[in-house]
């Protein structure tokens, strides 16, 4: 089985804060990993450095077989990233945003025409080809920043709460897509806020302080600590963090 | 304020921007010492309706009344009494946490000092920090701040737009804590919020979508608006599960939701006993011997999925 | 802050708030206090038209005493360099055309000859007019050199062909004796500072406020509009008149323009010209929705026409008339005249008291529109 992503000891400190403290895990290729924690806790920071973004201060990190620090080029070949603060321009039709995310990861235009044809065709969304993004639904923006970030088909996927303020329906389905691209071997990434989601995960990892509190898969973390949900285990893995000190 | 006046009622009230119909004949009240919801996902209206009863604009359509007052004629005398929460953190992040609650409390003619009591549950928990810029604050301590700010001055309502949104799991469960003193000691509150479990724990519940109301009422009350039997299946391969249970011939709607998913089958008169029979020979035929079925009751969630109709398609923005 | 009370002042409040803001954004006050300064000494020093080291060949083909004279008193004027003495206008030609000189005296043979015979000496002076206005600048000092030698002979019989006596020099004298260019442009950098630091300080902390969300919670409150532009405008007016102190200091210390008139009217005049900017500020704020767009209101709608269209670079006589009609609203203009007529002239209230009347009708105009258009509800997005 291959690793997808392999994190030894990362630590990224910034002054004297350390936001990442000596982070290990490995990712299994076809993965969807969900990586949960309060704002602060070091979550997008980690994402950052394993993106390529952000230079760990010690320790190493491998994605798609690549080393981040020094391959970073070929790391963000074979990665796709999507946030749900910005994903696709507002002031471009659906169509030219897949062109320009299908040119910017060097695809050619015959494959971009391809895929992203069949990408719409699948989101149910041709006729909508030549609207703007900005005109669409957040719903439908969603699904489609997510289908794009998959267009040049990467090894790993980065989701940096992809289903914040979407429709419940519209969080299922894109769930639903989420799911598929792991069955077809993309490893998925993802951070989310909304605890049912970290339950669709197969495995989950829950970062308090810049430190990993808890990891596993939903059902062993909820026999090992006696709670019922993963939002119960979230409150009691915080909150023991805190009394601590730590 | 005087009996029998209620805190919140709005009438009909329509909205629109150009085009896009943001409001469409909303109505509800917020009786003394009530929490209600707004629920829904973005885009739903509910910000457009807090600015509306918050006196910040005007309704194209219908009426409201905040306190007994008109909210277009007598805009001065709401903007005193009630405390306005907006979505994002409308704090001065360069003004030290003190300073925060000072300035919002003079500009109401009022002092910390004098509305400390009031706001004594959840400044306390930020007043060891009083003297720290409040852009250095965490996403929950920035919430309890502007919660702090827009009580100082005790008012007789709150209006709470999406006050956990993007708020980590923890803090959310600590504000509806605090949230829910504040309730037990009399305040009328409306809040919005797109997390639908936090629903429950309010008195009355309005789901939102796109602008219009989809029900109202008590969270059970809501809950019974569910069409027909839900069932949860539990299983290893959720998503294989999911497939195979979609297959179905008898499926309606099979979702995700959490660890299990949640199955209405598509005969309305079917008995429980047989939607459940029907299930396990299914389940046990394709290879899913040891997943489990229940009955379960709906939740807001369920009720709001079945509410909208047809997921949202992408020209009717 | 005083415990206890519940009268406290709401616009007090909010002017400590804004107070607040002002101080403890580090980077933008050092900007606010030092560009304005820099900008005076630069533009002061880079904008002066006056011409020193004019490079000045002479073609004297038969030297006597009274060229040797006139030749002396260019070199020794501190404006001119002697750069060739040539004995025929061939060589000249050669000498413009590589660029080796700016200017050229020609002297007819026998000069001091009829000058003796009080017949009037001839001289030619060409100047290199790629660029005219210098060109010009340099027929005007090289007159002014040869009639002062003129005058020192007892003979105003020099004259020339080419040489006119510019006649305005004398009423320009009258305030500016060394046309020292700084004191045209000086008292219009002042205004141009203030114009800045006011408008684009008022424009960003509005539109600050609105997209960072916390004006939506101050509408929400019993405080009344009018009470938060009032509070915005006057920690800035305090800001601005500082800058209008370092300026005049910059403006006498560092280029010795004088300062003939009343401190106390200057600055009073420089109050309401920053009010007029600082209502300005509020007006492009309410009207657009994001701080870049404030900014760039600010910038295009105040520094543009204050440095085009006021008068402190071009004569707005030289304007051509529909502009001429244009350049009456803004309020730049007026108050260039106010600085100019206080700092150069020595004047006061009884000479400018319509350049301050329009000022101050400016100012209630557009701190009308400035409420106005600062609504107490939020527009439609």
């Amino acid at each position: 089985m291959t690793l997808a992503v392999e994190v030894r000891q990362l630590t990224r400190r910034f002054g004297r804060f350390t936001a990442v403290e000596a982070i290990s895990f490995d990712v299994s290729a076809g993965e969807v990993f969900g990586f949960l924690g309060a704002n602060g806790a070091g979550k997008t920071t980690a994402i950052r450095m394993l993106t390529g973004l952000l230079a760990p201060t010690s320790g190493s990190a491998r994605v798609a077989g690549f080393d981040v620090l020094t391959q970073t080029a070929d790391v963000r070949r074979h990665i796709g990233y999507m946030s749900q603060r910005f994903s696709l321009y507002d002031d471009l039709t659906v169509w030219e945003n897949s062109r320009l995310y299908g040119g910017v990861y060097g695809l050619s235009d015959r494959m971009i025409e391809e895929r992203g044809q069949a990408m719409l065709d699948t989101l149910d969304l041709a006729h909508a080809a030549h609207s703007l993004v900005g005109r669409l639904p957040l719903g439908w923006k969603q699904k489609l920043a997510f289908s794009v970030a998959l267009l040049h088909e990467p090894a790993v996927v980065f989701l940096d709460e992809p289903s914040g303020g979407v429709d419940p329906v519209t969080r299922r389905q894109l769930w639903e897509m989420i799911y598929a691209a792991a069955t077809r071997g993309t490893t998925i990434f993802v951070t989310t806020h909304y605890m049912d989601e970290a339950e669709y995960c197969d495995r989950v990892c829950m970062m308090v302080d810049g430190r990993i509190a808890a990891m596993g898969t939903p059902s062993e973390l909820k026999r090992e600590h006696g709670v019922a949900s993963l939002d119960e285990l979230f409150v009691r893995v915080a909150r023991a963090t805190a009394a601590e000190g730590g | 304020m005087s009996d029998g006046v209620l805190p919140v009622v709005a009438e009909g009230v329509g909205k629109r921007f150009g085009d896009v119909v943001a409001l469409d004949d909303v109505s509800l009240e917020v009786r003394p010492g009530e929490v209600v919801g707004l629920v829904g996902p973005d885009g739903g209206g509910k910000t457009t309706l807090f600015r509306i009863l918050a006196t910040l604009m005007l309704p194209d359509s219908g009426s409201a009344t905040v306190l007994g007052e008109d909210v277009v004629g007598g805009l001065w005398n709401v903007r005193s009494r009630i405390g306005y929460m907006p979505g994002r953190f409308s704090l001065y992040p360069d003004l030290s946490v003190e300073e925060n609650v000072r300035f919002f409390a003079s500009v109401f003619g009022t002092t910390l000092e004098a509305g400390y009591a009031t706001i004594e549950p959840i400044y306390s928990q930020i007043e060891p920090f009083r003297d720290r810029p409040a852009g250095a604050l965490s996403g929950g301590m920035k919430q309890k701040l502007a919660l702090s700010c827009s009580l100082v001055h005790r008012p007789e309502l709150l209006f709470l737009d999406e006050p956990t949104t993007g708020v980590d799991a923890v803090s959310r469960r600590e504000l509806w804590e605090l949230l829910g003193g504040l309730r037990d000691s009399g305040m009328p509150m409306l809040v919005s919020t797109p997390y639908m479990d936090e629903a429950s724990r309010c008195d009355q519940v309005v789901l939102m979508q796109q602008g219009r109301m989809l029900a109202s009422g008590t969270p059970d009350v809501i809950g019974d608006l569910f069409p027909g039997s839900l069932f949860g299946v539990r299983g290893r391969e959720r998503f294989r599960l999911l497939t195979a249970l979609r297959a179905y011939q008898h499926a309606g709607t099979v979702t995700l939701f959490g660890e299990e998913l949640h199955y209405a089958d598509a005969r309305p008169d079917a008995p429980d006993a047989v939607v459940v029979a029907g299930l396990r020979e299914y389940l046990d035929a394709t290879g899913f011997q040891d997943a489990t079925i229940e009955v379960i009751e709906p939740g807001i969630e369920d009720v709001f999925m079945a509410l909208m109709g047809s997921p949202v398609t992408a020209d009717s923005a | 802050m005083p415990a206890g009370g519940t009268r406290l002042g709401a616009l007090r409040s909010f002017m400590l708030k804004e107070v607040r803001h002002l101080l403890r954004d580090r980077q933008t006050l050092l900007i606010l206090l030092l560009l304005p300064l820099a900008q005076v000494i630069v533009f002061g020093f880079a904008m002066r038209t006056d011409i020193n080291d004019v490079r000045i060949a002479f073609v004297d083909p038969v030297p006597d005493a009274l060229t040797l004279a006139l030749r002396g008193r260019f070199a020794g004027s501190g404006q001119f360099t002697e750069v060739a003495v040539l004995p025929g206008t061939r060589e000249l030609e050669d000498v413009f055309r590589r660029g080796d000189a700016d200017a050229a005296l020609i002297f007819e043979p026998g000069f001091a000859d009829r000058i003796g015979r009080h017949e009037s000496g001839k001289l030619m002076l060409v100047t290199d007019a790629s660029d005219p206005n210098t060109a010009s600048r340099i027929q005007a000092y090289a007159s002014a050199v040869v009639t002062a030698y003129g005058a020192s002979l007892g003979s105003s019989s020099l004259g020339s062909s080419a040489l006119v006596p510019p006649v305005e020099v004398r009423g320009r004298m009258r305030y500016n004796p060394t046309l020292e260019s700084v004191n045209l442009f000086v008292p219009g950098l002042i205004a141009l500072v203030l114009t800045l630091v006011s408008a684009l300080m008022s424009a960003i902390s509005l539109s600050r406020e609105k997209e960072r969300g916390t004006l939506e919670v101050l509408l929400v409150s019993p405080i009344r509009p009018w009470q938060i532009i009032l509070g915005k405008v006057l920690p800035y007016l305090v800001l601005a008149l500082a800058n209008v102190g370092t300026a005049l200091l910059a403006a006498r210390v560092v280029f010795g323009v004088p300062m003939r008139g009343s401190l106390a009217l200057l600055l009073g005049a420089s109050l309401v010209y920053s009010l007029v900017g600082l209502a300005l500020g509020v007006l492009i704020a309410a009207r657009t929705s994001s701080q870049r767009a404030a900014m760039l209101g600010a910038m295009v709608g105040t520094m543009m026409p204050s440095t085009l269209l006021s008068g402190m670079v071009f004569p707005i006589a030289s304007l051509p008339g529909w502009l001429q009609l244009v350049t009456v609203v803004i309020p730049a203009r007026w108050f260039i005249v106010i600085v100019r007529g206080i700092m150069l002239r020595g004047v006061g209230l009884t000479e400018l008291w319509m350049e301050m009347t329009v000022l101050a009708v400016m100012l209630a105009v557009l701190l009308a529109a400035a409420i106005r258009s600062f609504s107490a509800r939020l527009g439609n997005q």
